[in-house]
């Protein structure tokens, strides 16, 4: 009689897969589909981003910073503007502020969307994924309206903004949040009370409220979980005090419950941008008056000498930032983002290190994971929303 | 709570440590000699007026030519205070950290990075390896005397896992025998 | 007399075309390219969406992007290539049956973009044998859809 030999397998869900979202490796070790142990292995999209910054001026560490996040790129460009604009002790006018509120919504609708459509893709509701780029591209229209660049604007610069806003943003951003809401009650329709996604998601992946504050976790995973830790309301910047906003909470901390909380964050973030879209008037100022920072307009460079030697000083040395170090928490799409700089007084930054929410989710997977099937793996990953060009920077 | 308040409230809890309160501009810091360093995150995570149960950040600055080489430094969190934390600790090279991780399980992977990326030891971390650059790298990437560019071609292979004869005895001890 | 044409004895309303095997193989190469999915970094994600309902992709024939590398035609490299990857990548490239091709979506794939750092390989050229670069950061989905479209025109005039 041949004796059964039993043994775990140990599988490898290499770089290169379509659920991993983005060059993530998990070696799993399994016996039969229940998951043993996870060993994640994260690096394959390092960039360096935080060493090439330390080359180049303050202003020009702007784009490469936008392309660290790459789904919520304004929101890195807005924390790493926000603590330099603190080191230089710059307070931005009222309309800034409200600007940037609103960018900095639509951008946690725009990175919602692709976390929504990958997700229900993963887990098998594949046509989430056109419905949620297809609002997507509206979004991405307002993005190219603004600045001429569907992605990465480099809007939002040191000293307030790039530019004036256009002509037509109102209408535009209006009539995309005049629409949203319905497409949002169509998304809900087709996951939120679909019996097979609520079988693969409810009771998978449960993080607790004590183990997602020691992993470190803040985030919606936080507010999943009970909590209601969220970086607009513990330490409101930008004049977030002033807006009429609930921040949504479940108490399960499963993956259904992320999946709850940030569809009523996207509704809670249209409310928002409504709220600041009313005080945004079509043309009026879009930086602080410092003459150091923020160039002049260029028809006035055109015509005076002492802009045009401002333009050129700015553009050619930067601007120096007194010594000392910052760190201003943004509450990004994926959680508490922030950008931890180090001036020594010259033009150029010393350190620039960016926090990486996704770094702290992947840290945390093995635990959450561990007795569940490998079905369970591709949910927790989609729901944790890890973006590798975060974790990696 | 400023840094004064907050080195007051720690005074009693780890006697003996020589905290140094520095001015910032956004919220406290403080400067931790490295000795009592885990002593003071237990502290500061246990006390019931501070509770500071979130790690946020670990990163650490090189600030090459200045003696001690390198500043790791702890961002944390109280959620139920309200406050934020910045502990500061001066580390020459070569020297090593007590690692906290079992303070806050978060910090595992925090601190293999400042490990890779800087060099600095962790003494009692459970897996010190590299995290973001491949495992047999050479060199700290993020310390200033590191170059930025290098011009070095990819590299296409993975390096081998098993010598050749280890290869041959695996396959041999899994050939099927046949028993009759 | 008028011009007298040769019918070859054949009906002339009879719907027949002549060609050679070469152009109809290479005609059915380039019509139904399918991509496998290596997405590395943000240019993944415009690669998603002219794969998505606006800029529709399979008009053009990449009707699917395939999971697996052993069963597409087309490798898209999009985004930055890390040195940790890159073995992992040329192990993709290697899985792939012939023929192939592989377009370097973005400016970090052809030439290391913005990154020009320890940690980018500057160009994936150094990994894989590229037919066409698509330049931008990103690049909009248009731009890598005439990419494909000049991949379609290389695929035509190269010998099967």
């Amino acid at each position: 009689m041949a004796e059964l030999r039993t043994e775990t397998m140990t599988v490898n869900m290499g770089p290169q897969h379509p659920s991993t979202h983005g060059v993530l490796r998990l070696v799993l070790e399994l016996d039969g589909e229940v998951i043993q142990s996870v060993m994640p292995t994260i690096g394959y999209l390092h960039t360096g981003i935080e060493k090439t910054a330390e080359q180049k001026k303050w202003q020009q560490v702007i784009p490469l910073v936008e392309r660290m996040d790459y789904l919520g790129a304004q929101s890195n460009s807005l924390a790493y503007a926000m603590a330099v604009e603190k080191l230089l002790g710059l307070e931005m006018p009222a309309r800034v502020n409200d600007i940037r509120v609103l960018i900095a919504e639509l951008q946690r609708i725009a990175s919602h969307l692709i976390w929504l459509g990958t997700h229900g893709m993963e887990i098998g509701a594949v046509s989430m994924l056109f419905y949620a780029v297809r609002e997507r591209e509206l979004l991405l229209n307002i993005n190219e309206l603004i600045a001429g660049f569907r992605f990465f604007p480099s809007y939002i610069r040191i000293g307030g903004l790039r530019e004036d806003l256009p002509r037509g943003f109102h209408e535009t951003v209006t009539a995309f949040l005049d629409r949203f809401p319905g497409k949002i009650d169509e998304f809900e329709g087709l996951l939120t009370k679909n019996d097979i996604f609520r079988r693969r998601t409810e009771g998978v992946g449960v993080v607790t409220q004590e183990e997602a504050m020691q992993w470190g976790l803040v985030g919606p995973i936080l507010r999943a979980a009970g909590s209601d830790y969220d970086v607009r309301r513990y330490f409101p910047y930008l004049g977030y005090e002033t807006y009429d906003f609930k921040v949504p909470t479940a108490t399960e901390g499963d993956v259904y419950a992320r999946y709850r909380v940030r569809v009523a964050e996207m509704r809670e973030s249209v409310k928002i941008a409504r709220q600041a879209l009313s005080r945004i008037t079509p043309s009026g100022v879009w930086a602080c008056d410092d003459p150091r920072v923020v160039p002049p307009p260029k028809d006035k460079v055109y015509s005076e000498m002492e802009a045009l030697i401002q333009h050129f000083l700015i553009y050619s040395q930067g601007f120096t930032v007194p010594a000392g170090e910052a760190y201003v928490p943004i509450e990004g799409p994926r959680g508490e983002h922030g950008t931890y700089i180090v001036s020594d007084g010259t033009n150029r930054p010393w350190r620039v290190k960016m926090r990486a929410p996704s770094l702290m989710a992947i840290q945390a997977l093995p635990s959450v994971v561990q007795g569940g099937l490998i079905a369970d793996v591709v949910a927790v990953i989609g729901s944790n929303d890890v973006v590798m060009g975060d974790c990696d920077r | 709570m400023n840094a004064p308040d907050i080195i007051a409230a720690l005074a009693p809890l780890v006697p003996g440590a020589s905290f140094e309160a520095v001015p910032s501009v956004d919220f406290a810091t403080i400067y931790v000699p490295a000795e009592r360093l885990v002593d003071t995150c237990r502290a500061l995570r246990d006390a019931d007026g501070l509770r500071f149960t979130t790690i946020i950040e670990i990163t650490a600055a090189d600030y090459i030519p200045r003696q001690p080489r390198f500043e790791v430094v702890y961002h944390l969190l109280s959620i139920s205070k309200r406050l934020r934390l910045r502990l500061k600790v001066r580390v020459a090279e070569g020297a090593t950290l007590p690692t906290v991780q079992g303070v806050w399980k978060g910090a595992g992977w925090l601190e293999r990075e400042v490990w890779d990326m800087f060099g600095i030891v962790f003494a009692g971390h459970a897996d010190l390896r590299r995290l973001l650059m491949p495992e047999d790298w050479e060199g700290h990437p993020a310390r200033k005397d590191y170059p930025v560019q290098i011009r070095k071609g990819a590299q296409t292979y993975e390096p081998l896992e098993v010598s050749e004869n280890e290869f041959r005895a695996n396959i041999e001890r899994d050939r099927v025998k046949r028993t009759h | 007399m008028a011009t007298q044409t040769h019918d070859h004895g054949l009906d002339p309303e009879l719907p027949l075309l002549t060609t050679t095997v070469e152009k109809v193989v290479q005609w059915a190469r380039r019509s139904a390219i399918w991509p496998a999915q290596f997405g590395l970094a943000c240019c993944a994600i415009e690669m998603m969406a002219m794969a998505a309902s606006r800029y529709d992709i399979a008009r053009f024939g990449a009707e699917v992007f395939r999971g697996s590398p052993r069963q597409s035609d087309l490798m898209i490299v999009a985004g930055r290539l890390s040195r940790k990857m890159a073995p992992a990548m040329r192990r993709v490239y290697d899985q792939m049956p012939d023929p192939k091709w592989v377009i370097s979506m973005g400016a970090c794939a052809s030439v290391g973009g913005v990154f020009d750092n320890y940690a980018i390989v500057q160009g994936v050229d150094q990994v894989v044998p590229v037919d066409v670069f698509v330049p931008g950061c990103p690049p909009r989905p248009e731009s890598l859809i005439y990419g494909i479209v000049q991949l379609q025109n290389k695929i035509a005039r190269s010998r099967a």
